[in-house]
Parts: structure tokens; sequence; C-alpha cells
């Protein structure tokens, strides 16, 4: 099968994508602008919390529009067309940019690096593996343990002089091994830098091979972090655009997704 | 001589008892199930018999120690010398994927691991370890060896195993050591290998109380290659499109080919089964009812969830029309030579998959993507089989670009769920195949 055009959206509809730590939702118009949007941490009873920002978009909408869902807790959406975060990310981004290219989505519990094609299409892509080392979830957890707050990390990264080695892969190894470089004095700014700098070499490790000149794009929460922007571009060697609202990139995808299936 | 006939009896009265009821029960399911569902193309024939021979094998197997000889056998192993003696032979690693279906292996691996295996060794090591510390087994009893006979030519994991096996049961290991093959082996590295394998011929010959018969090994051999030749023909039947079986089909074929390797009852099963498949290519029946990509996979099956993934992947149009691990028995095996039994012996165990470089694995990937009309591939990455999944990043990418096909690593593991994170993989899985769509 051939991919569908894109760009021909015709109608409005909403888009979910239902991650591991938050739940977005937007409504999009016929242009695939984003015109609605809500974002909440993920709470477990999927349908319920679906349903509750699906029926508020729709009263923004004034009309009943088609759904369309994306996210590890899909398939528990009620929708006209359920995707993969993969290929909705795929999508959204080449909206937002206008093109195809190499998104970097750093979300709450997996990394992906997806190869855009120039019709929106994933020609390839990867992901961190079966763990949460690399993720935001790793991040979250090491700055708690800190107690550096998530606005001011850009700072703390910056202020840093040599970066702090932190060589445990595993989030809660990482942990415990943070604990310890505290304890030995080690200034919680090299740390935070260290971490960031971990991360990114692990995601241009995934990016390997994927090929491309121009900026790499950037979605998902983690890309709200600057210190993590500029990590990344210094570890890809390449610049980094991060999309506008990151979030909600996958949700985006998905509610253009939909809109390809209306003739 | 009361225990040779209890032997003989079990495979040609007690068996076909057993396997009658089953089919009877089988038949009894079938028909409470309902018609026409499912993905799938009309179920093989052959299957029962298939069943059949591997439960006869396995159920026969109960009876051999004390009757017949009996040897354990890594799967790569020149096993014509052993079967030319007359030994009974168990494949630890067909037995451990048998239990790997039923998902046994984090029981049996729990009772290696609390003896101090590490987890990080290979799940079928540690499912077989913990089956013999357990005697826990999903075939009732297997017989215990007086050989343990390990060919390095698929791992060195294997040799640490089988001295294992032999500090357990206390029993003589015989080992075949093949030196990994850069391009193509040396005349000096056949030799060594040669040289073992005539050494095997003595030390086999002396556990099974008689020497070797020249000609029984030749006899062998030519059945050995003939079942080898055999397998190829089913798996090329799968060229013709729709492949006329799924690949999950070929895993469980395999069964024969590994475990009776050199024997008539394999080779009239392949018969049986290649004529059913031909059968079916000639009246364009399908292992899937809609066929609409072909897929390659590369490495061990992931047995546990085996069916879970031809579901998934048959649901939307997808088969694996070719494995390198299927691929692996149909190749290696024809290269053996009912003239010169211990020389191409020699050359042919030495050249398998698994003791091959890079751009050995990659030639065999390259062939059978195009033999086989793929447009894409997976590579699983085993978290268990290093030697199977080291380079398959490198793999990936010149497949991709020189093919010009989707390629996926998928990491898994062939029998412990423990290493497979469901959820994430399957996902992986499906953003793959929405790829094609
Ligand atoms: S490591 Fe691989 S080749 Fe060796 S026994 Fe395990 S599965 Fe077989």
């Amino acid at each position: 099968m051939k991919a569908p055009a894109r760009g021909a959206v015709t109608g409005v509809a909403i888009g979910v994508d239902v991650g591991s730590t938050s739940c977005k939702a937007v409504l999009v118009d016929g242009a695939g602008r984003i015109v609605g949007r809500r974002l909440e941490p993920a709470h477990p009873r999927v349908e319920e919390q679906t349903g509750r920002l699906v029926a508020a978009l729709v009263a923004e909408a004034g009309v009943e529009v088609p759904v369309g869902a994306t996210g590890y807790g899909r398939k528990r959406v009620a929708a006209a067309r359920v995707l993969t975060e993969i290929t909705c990310h795929a999508r959204g981004a080449h909206a937002l940019h206008g093109g195809g290219g190499l998104l970097v989505d750093m979300g709450g519990q997996d990394t992906k690096v997806i190869a855009i094609g120039p019709a929106g299409d994933v020609t390839d892509f990867a992901m961190n593996d079966k763990c949460a080392a690399g993720t935001g979830r790793f991040l979250e957890v090491i700055l708690a343990r800190l107690q550096v707050p998530l606005d001011e990390v850009a700072g703390y990264a910056a202020r840093a002089g040599a970066p702090v080695t932190v060589s445990s892969t595993c989030t809660v190894f990482a942990e415990s091994e943070v604990i310890s470089l505290v304890a030995e004095g080690r200034p919680a700014e090299g740390i935070v830098r260290g971490l960031h700098l971990a991360l990114a070499s692990r995601v241009a490790a995934l990016a390997r091979g994927r090929p491309g000149t121009g900026p790499v794009l950037l979605s998902g929460g983690v890309a709200l972090n600057a210190a993590m922007v500029t990590a990344l571009a210094e570890a890809l060697g390449r610049p980094v655009r991060v999309l506008p609202e990151p979030q909600l990139v996958g949700a985006l995808g998905a509610a253009l997704s939909v809109l390809e299936r209306i003739p | 001589m009361l225990r040779r006939a209890r032997y003989e009896l079990a495979g040609r009265a007690a068996f076909p008892i057993l396997t009658a009821l089953e089919a009877w029960q089988h038949r009894l399911k079938r028909s409470r199930k309902q018609p026409g569902g499912g993905p799938f193309g009309p179920p093989l024939e052959s299957v029962r018999r298939l069943k059949e021979l591997m439960a006869h094998h396995y159920f026969q197997g109960r009876y051999a120690d004390g009757a017949v000889p009996v040897a354990w056998v890594t799967s790569g192993f020149p096993v014509e010398v052993l079967r030319a003696l007359g030994f009974h032979t168990v494949y630890p690693e067909n037995h451990a994927a048998l239990c790997g279906v039923q998902r046994l292996t984090p029981e049996y691996s729990d009772v290696a691991e609390a003896a101090g295996y590490s987890r990080d060794l290979c799940s079928y090591v540690r499912t077989d370890l913990g089956s013999v510390l357990s005697s826990k087994t999903p075939v009732g009893r297997l017989p215990r060896p007086q050989l343990l006979a390990c060919c390095t030519n698929i791992c060195q994991t294997v040799l640490y195993w089988y001295r294992e096996l032999s500090r357990h049961l206390g029993v003589p290991l015989v080992l075949v050591d093949t030196p990994f093959v850069h391009g193509t082996a040396s005349a000096h590295q056949l030799a060594y290998v040669k040289e073992q394998l005539e050494e095997l011929c003595l030390v086999a010959g002396r556990v099974s109380g008689k020497p070797l018969d020249a000609e029984r090994l030749v006899e062998v051999t030519r059945t050995a290659r003939e079942g080898s030749r055999l397998w190829g023909e089913c798996l090329a039947a799968s060229r013709a499109r729709p492949a006329p079986w799924t690949g999950i089909d070929g895993f469980f074929h395999i069964a024969p080919i590994v475990a009776l390797r050199g024997t008539e009852a394999c080779n009239g099963y392949y018969r049986l089964l290649r004529d059913e498949l031909e059968d079916r290519v000639a009246r364009g029946v399908g292992g899937l009812k809609e066929e609409k990509h072909r897929l390659l996979w590369d490495n061990l099956p992931v047995w546990f969830a085996v069916r879970r993934f031809s579901t998934l992947l048959a649901e939307r149009g997808f088969n694996f029309v070719s494995t390198s691990y299927t691929d692996a028995w149909a190749e290696a095996g024809v290269g053996i030579d009912p003239d010169d039994p211990i020389g191409s012996a020699a050359r042919t165990y030495t050249h398998v998959i698994l003791n091959q470089d890079l751009p050995n694995r990659l030639d065999i990937l390259r062939r059978l993507s195009r033999d086989y009309a793929v447009d894409g591939a997976i590579l699983h990455s085993d978290r268990s089989c290093k030697p199977y999944s080291i380079g398959q990043v490198d793999l990936r990418e010149r497949l991709a670009a020189e093919l010009g096909i989707r390629v996926l690593l998928l990491e898994a593991d062939h029998n412990d769920p423990r290493s497979w994170a469901a959820e994430p993989g399957e996902n992986r899985l499906a953003a793959f195949m929405e790829g094609f769509e």
C-alpha cells in the first residue's frame, strides 16, 4: 500500500496519546493546527480519563469528531483509528516541521529515534532497550534524589565545570551511585551535567547509522529540558530543533492519521 | 535383553495406542471449534504425524537406557557416527525448546540459578541444568546418557554446559572442537577436526560396546544427507506466492532434522510434508488466508511466544517465508558425502552458520532475502544466544541499505520470558508492520 498523501486534512479531529507518564489529547482544525489541548498525568483508568478528555474537546469543537489514539494505552481508547506512537510521532513531527527528517522522542518510559520520509512515513526506527535508563523517568528519579527542581536543571548544567561520570546504566543502581557521589562531596552541578551527557550519548548511539544532515527534531516531555537539548546537540554533532508543544506531537499525529482516512 | 524388548515394544505397541487416543481427542476438540476463523490457511495435515513422530521419540526414550546405548548430543554434533553405532540420542536443546514452548523455563531456571548458575547463561543451558537437577521434564522421563557428545560449532557455551552435565551425571564427554571460520576453513583446521572425528569413532564405539561398522556409517550418512535435502525442499516450497505454510510452522517442523537426523523416520516424515506442501503450492493454498507481506527471520525463535507472534503478524497479512535458523539445517547437511563420511563431516560441521564470520552470515541473509523475495526482515536479538546475535546491528544496516527492505531488530530471548518485555516488544512489532501499510 502506498502511504496516503499528508496535509490533505479536511475536517476536525481529536488525537489521544496515552503515555506511561502523561495522557495527552488535542483537537485539530481543518488545516491540521492544534486548536484545543489537554495534558494530565496518566491515570490507571484509561477509559475514564480519555473519555473525559475527549468529551471536553468535543465540547470545544461543538460537534462530534473522529478520534485517533496512540500510546501504550491506545487499545483502551474508543477511537476510529489506533496506531503506535512511532507512526504517530512521525506524522505529527512531519506536519510541524513541514517535511521529513530524524526525530528523537524522549518520553517518560522510552526514547525513540525515528527516521521520517518525505511523505511523513516511518522509514526506520530504533528504541532504547527494555529498561528505563535513557528516558525521562531516569532523569526524574535522579534529579529528585539530588533535589534539583526541574525548572532549574538547565542552570545547574550550565554552571557545572567538568561533568561527573555516572557509570551505571540502570535507574535503580544509578540512583544509589548518585547518592554515593553526593556523599563524596561531588558537586550536584557536575552530576547533573554528567547525567545529561550520558543520556545524550545513549541517544546518539541509537541514532547511529541513521543518515541526514539537517537539524534533528526533538519531541516528548524531555524536550522541555534545555540542558538535554544542549547535551543532545553536542552528542549528535548536529543542531537540535525542539518541536512546538513537544509533548503533544504524538497526539497531533493520531489526530492527523484519523483525518487521512476520511475521504 | 528384556530391556531391549521393552524399548522396542514401547515404540511399536504402547505408543501407537497413545497416539490413537490423542488423535481421537484432537478430532473431538476440532469438531467443537468454529470453522473458518482466524487469519491462517487450512492447517497442515502432516502436523499430526509430526506430533506422533516426536512423541514416539520421547516415549521410546523413556525405556532406552539399559536397552540401547544413549548419548546426549548438541544440535550441531556430527551425529552420523553415533547413529551408526545404534545410539539413542537425546538433544537437550530440543528438549529445552519443548520446555520453552510450555513456558517451563522460569521454573527450571530458578533451580539452576539456586544451584549457582548465572542468569546470564543461555536459557537452554539453564532450562536443561534445572531439568537435570530437579528431575522435572514435560516428556515423562529422559533416559540417562552413557556418553555426552558436544561440538563447539554452535557456541563455546555448550562446552561448559556439557562439562557440567558430565560432572553431575558422572559420564564421559567427547568433544569435537571446531575452529571458528573466517572465509573458508583451512586444510589444517579441517585436519584437526577430522582427527577428532576419528577419535570419536573409537571412543563412542567403546561406550556402545561394539566397533563402528564402516558400511553402516556410509548408509547413515546417505540417509542424513537425504534428510537435509528433503528438509531443504520443504523450505523451498515457500518461494511460491503465497507460501504454503508459515515460518512458525517451520520452527516446529525442524524437530526431526535436529533430533532424528540420519534416520528413515525423519526422511519419511519430510517426504510426506514436502508432498503436502507442493500440493498446496499447486492448489494455491497458503499458510495465511491472505499473504500481503513476506518476511525473513534471523536467529532462534522466541519459543514461549511463537504462537503469539505468528498471530500478531498473520492478522495483518505478514508471514515469515524464510528463516536463517531453519535454513541452517538444510544448508549444512547436504555437504556430507557417503563416499567420505569422516572427511566430509569435518568440512560440513565446521562450516555451519554460527561457526562462520559476519560476511558469511550477511551472504546467507542476502541470499535468503532474494530467493524468497522478502519485503522485510526481523532480526531477533537473542539475549541468550550471543554468537547468533553479535553483529546484528551491522547486518541490519547492510541488509536495509543493500536490499532496500525494512529491517527490525527485536530484543527478546528464545526461552526465558523474563527477558522479554511483552508490551514494548509487541509495540515495536506493531510499529514495524504499520510501516508497510
Ligand atoms: S548460546 Fe546459542 S548456540 Fe549456544 S546453546 Fe545457547 S542457543 Fe544454542
